[in-house]
């Protein structure tokens, strides 16, 4: 069997020593939602306050998203995680696919 | 091993969502499919952006109308908290917890719900408020597929994380429907990740004008 466990001879200690491992893990990902839930806020207070231009609040906006993204996929999914090149080909293919669609509706109405 | 043997905390393994020759092919195959679902909706994004606003009479109402920041805000919050909660059932589900599993997997339902309660009465509003309604313009037709098509994600991983706790509720854990439970929790955060998305380019950028 492909186990990726630790092997200290003693079963008792690899246990602890994952949980503790796991643990951390979880205080990491409650930091990573905290930091989403500020970009949020960020995101909705820049749309909302009228002194900024739209020119500044819509890429701005667009990079608060695609950082919140990311800190999704690879903390709250993951992907940080060994044994992920695979799912990462497959969605940053997707991505790529979809990012030309956009570009092309895009500019199909540009003018 | 046997997928159907009986696990103890001291013999549940690390990765528990990959230890099956089953379970790697529902991993890659599941990683396949979200990269599909990329394409779908960017391709629905990509529509809304060309038909945002595209109203065929000045009276109907636009973008910068319709939305309004607190129902858009609190939607986001709790869509992402449910992302959280469902972390906290895998986080449990690796140290073989069941009961805290299923407690944590429950939490994530019932804000989904909520998300979609709220979903149901943003779409009613605009429909009798404003006569906004998937046939009443392209802008209409391209902002409830959009949107809706993510809402019909909610439902269908609301339906499916349900179906999973009781059909295992009796069960307990094991190498067997681990795997599932991984595979419904990324699906769930595909999902807030699409959300991120959508309240920013429909709805802050819809206000933004």
């Amino acid at each position: 069997m492909a186990n990726q466990q630790p092997n200290s001879g003693n079963p008792r200690v690899d246990i602890e020593y994952r949980r503790k491992k796991s643990a951390e893990e979880m205080r990491h990902q409650v930091i990573t939602f905290a930091l989403m839930i500020f970009l949020t806020i960020v995101a909705f207070v820049a749309a909302g306050y009228e002194g900024f231009s739209g020119w500044f609040i819509v890429p701005f906006i667009l990079i608060l998203a695609l950082v919140q993204v990311i800190f999704q996929l690879y903390y709250f999914m993951h992907m940080s995680h060994k044994g992920h090149e695979a799912p990462s080909l497959f969605l940053y293919s997707g991505a790529f696919v979809g990012f030309i669609t956009i570009i092309a509706f895009l500019t199909v109405i540009w003018w | 091993m046997a997928t159907e043997q009986k696990m103890t905390y001291e013999t549940w393994p690390a990765s528990p969502e990959k230890q099956t020759l089953e379970a790697k092919n529902k991993f890659l195959g599941f990683w396949f499919f979200l990269g599909g679902e990329t394409v779908l909706f960017a391709s629905l994004f990509a529509t809304y952006l060309a038909l945002k606003d595209k109203v065929p009479s000045s009276d109907m109402a636009l973008a910068k109308d319709l939305f309004e920041i607190p129902l858009a805000f609190i939607m986001t919050m709790l869509l992402l908290t449910s992302s959280l909660t469902s972390v906290y059932a895998m986080y449990h589900m690796k140290n073989f917890n069941f009961k805290k599993m299923q407690l944590w997997l429950g939490i994530t339902v019932l804000l989904g719900l909520g998300f979609l309660g709220l979903e149901i009465y943003e779409f009613n509003h605009y429909v009798h408020e404003f006569h906004h309604s998937f046939t009443s313009s392209a802008f209409g037709s391209a902002f409830y597929t959009l949107v809706g098509f993510h809402g019909a994600h909610v439902a269908f991983g609301l339906l499916w994380i349900t179906t999973l706790m009781i059909r295992n509720s009796k069960r307990g854990l094991s190498l067997y429907n681990a795997p599932k439970f991984y595979v419904a929790s990324l699906y769930w955060h595909f999902i807030d990740v699409v959300w991120v998305f959508i309240f920013t380019v429909v709805y802050l950028m819809g206000m933004v004008g």
